[in-house]
């Protein structure tokens, strides 16, 4: 038998167009999705050299990081220019669009593997880092800058240094009241922010095989903050059973012939990492996060810690810089911060499992009076589907928003947005410095720990609404 | 895209680690339909007080930074989102080149896009040169492409690594996608055989 082989490795040499001299590959890209955002100067960039798209048919478009997610409500001047200019480009150029009034709108993240568009072995890019979470079906998926957007637009390829593999392997059963987003976030507090810088980290072990596809996006889709290209886990049969019957998964015959191939996907035996990482969730707690970077993790039981305990003095006068932002003490419990405003949804945590657990802690209790929390799912598709099982009703009688899908407040760009020196617990991926808006403070935390919050109007271990 | 052959300028020190791309340009800049005009916008919570003044002690904000071409960053520079408007605004700025110990893979790829030169040196050359720019009395480096050596004030020089077809793309201001167009009769070939390999990739999509 040949090398034995990861997963990244089998992916990424069944794309090499071509090796350039230096060792970089153009590589071909399978599936493109394209947003509002990070697409307009990458088809004006196509007009002005008079290029096309040359497979029009690959790239779908969504609209979703400006949008309102109130019915009717407002967008802004630049931010409706901004979808028009999509509109228009997508419509010169022969690409599809799924309009924001179309169920199955939403999130680009959401709707890639809840419309069977992203399936194992593929090369998938997006104009957005988050893109990393399509890795959860064992494609090889990453964020790109616009140029690129560009690059693939026109030539269906992109210039590529290889990535190195990092295996981040998660063992132990999931403790009672904790997630996906604890594992994740308990990944990247072990790893750091640049951990996985240069890597595509590949997840795998038992406590991952365990988790639902659901919960396998939560966690590919934060690999990019630990700096890693990508993210990746193998494909098995969850991953099948969940493609299956998807508008554009393949369907008869043509089922048969891709479910053999990806079924050859998984690494093989022996294969070779260049960086391990062993991680035992056994006995964790929920998590939370008391900085402005995603490593910044402590467990909700925790405490607030003190830059006097850091390694270096850079990490200490970052630590200083980032406590002085959050507007923390050094000591304090991590559940006796209050928050006054709870964002549930996003690419991270947008999905129908989330908004299930959200219910749950939800259900008979209300929403703290100095709370604004709010729900917002990540498609169309989830919001119809928590709407048949009751979920939004169990959310609007205790209080909560029940909103239109969109990338809302995880990056503050459209009308959600926080004042300043307004702090939230979030379930999206980001908590860097006015990410959720100008001098806004972000804990990062699950759907159900942000439930939590909302109900206690601090930072609220979960498990004590979980039980009964 | 301009060329980058050799570069004489004030580097303004950012000894800060993890500068991300948040920081560089806030999001609601992100809604231009446009790759210019995003330089006033640079580190905006960074450099201006909300009611829209300057913050005095904000780097750029100090004579001579207010020029800076190059900007010497903390480990980890452009860590966070894809937005190619992080490039955009350093460029608009006027910056051409950012040293660092170490970039966030996207930023690092989107910067050669718009012809500006990041450069990974190790943490003593950052010490170094962070103290070179932070004497604002003679804070000029110059970075020479072709030779791939930083200039420092004082005579001295570091040498710094690049991927050659990168170096080839700046030295000539080169646009990829035209170089890539090149090869299309290789991406003919390679989707001939993926057609015959993976036949649902052509036919699953097409609704």
């Amino acid at each position: 038998m040949a090398n034995p082989r990861t997963l990244f490795d089998k992916i990424w040499e069944s794309h090499v167009v071509s090796v350039q001299d230096d060792g970089s590959s153009l590589l071909y890209i399978d599936k493109h999705i394209i947003h509002e955002v990070t697409t307009p100067q990458a088809f004006e960039g196509l007009r002005n050299a008079g290029r096309k798209v040359r497979q029009p048919e690959k790239t779908l478009a969504v609209i979703d990081h400006n949008i309102a997610t109130t019915r009717g409500g407002v967008v802004e001047e630049d931010s409706r220019l901004q979808i028009e200019t999509l509109r228009e480009n997508v419509a010169a150029f022969g690409v599809q669009l799924f309009e924001v009034d179309d169920p199955r709108n939403g999130i680009v993240h959401v709707i890639g593997p809840e419309q069977g568009f992203t399936n194992p072995g593929n090369t998938l890019v997006c104009g957005d880092s988050h893109t990393a979470t399509h890795g959860a079906l064992g494609a090889l998926a990453f964020g790109i800058g616009t140029s690129e957007v560009e690059h693939v637009l026109a030539t269906q390829t992109l210039i590529q240094a290889p990535a190195q593999n990092m295996r981040v392997t998660v063992t132990g059963e999931l403790p009672f009241g904790c997630s996906a987003k604890d594992i994740v976030l308990t990944i990247i507090g072990t790893t750091g922010i640049g951990g996985g810088t240069g890597h595509v980290i590949e997840f795998a072990g038992p406590a991952i095989r365990a988790l639902s596809m659901e919960g396998r996006m939560t966690i590919s889709n934060m690999a990019i903050e630990a700096g890693a290209r990508a993210g990746l886990i193998a494909p098995d049969e969850k991953t099948f059973e969940y493609l299956k019957g998807r508008p554009m998964a393949p369907t008869g015959e043509a089922w048969d012939t891709a479910l053999a191939y990806w079924k050859t996907l998984p690494s093989d035996e022996g294969a070779k990492y260049n960086k391990e990482v062993t991680i035992d969730i056994s006995g964790m707690d929920p998590k939370v996060t008391w900085g402005t970077t995603p490593q910044d993790v402590v467990p909700i039981t925790g405490i607030v810690p003190d830059p006097k305990d850091a390694e270096t003095q850079g990490e200490r006068e970052s630590m200083e810089r980032a406590l002085k932002y959050m507007g923390l003490v050094p000591g304090t419990k991590m559940e006796d911060i209050e928050v006054d405003v709870v964002f549930i949804g996003s690419c991270t945590n947008g999905r129908i499992e989330d908004i299930r657990q959200v219910a749950k802690v939800a259900q008979g209790r209300k929403v703290a009076d100095s709370v604004q929390a709010m729900v917002v799912p990540g498609s169309g598709l989830v919001k119809q589907q928590a709407e048949s099982e009751g979920l939004d009703k169990v959310l609007l009688e205790a209080g909560f928003e029940w909103r239109e899908p969109g990338c809302s407040m995880c990056l503050a760009m459209n009308v959600d947005k926080m004042e300043p020196g307004q702090r939230s617990a979030s379930t999206s991926n980001r908590n860097f410095e006015g990410r959720q808006g100008r001098d806004s403070r972000t804990h990062l935390v699950s759907p159900a720990m942000a439930a939590a919050a909302a109900v206690a109007g601090h930072l609220k271990d979960a498990r004590e609404f979980l039980q009964d | 895209m301009e060329q980058f052959r050799k570069l004489t300028g004030v580097a303004a020190p950012m000894d800060m680690i993890n500068i991300d791309t948040d920081k560089i340009i806030p999001k609601l800049h992100l809604r231009t339909i446009k790759r210019t005009g995003l330089g006033k916008f640079l580190f905006e919570e960074m450099r201006y007080e909300t009611d829209g003044s300057e913050k005095p002690d904000f780097i750029l904000n100090k004579e001579p930074y207010r020029n800076a071409k190059i900007i010497i960053g903390g480990d980890n520079f452009g860590c966070g989102s894809s937005r190619e408007h992080a490039p955009w605004a350093l460029l608009d700025f006027g910056v051409r080149c950012v040293i660092s110990t170490s970039f966030a893979d996207i930023f690092y790829n989107n910067c050669f896009k718009n012809g500006i030169l990041p450069i990974r040196v190790s943490k003593d050359e950052l010490d170094a040169l962070m103290a070179d720019a932070s004497d604002s009395e003679n804070p000029e480096l110059t970075i020479d492409l072709e030779e791939m050596l930083i200039r420092r004030p004082n005579g001295a020089a570091i040498s710094f690594d690049l991927e050659e077809f990168r170096r080839a793309c700046l030295l000539d201001g080169l646009d990829d996608i035209g170089i890539t167009m090149t090869k299309n009769a290789s991406i003919d070939t390679f989707e001939e055989k993926q057609k015959r390999d993976q036949p649902w990739l052509y036919t699953a999509a097409a609704e």
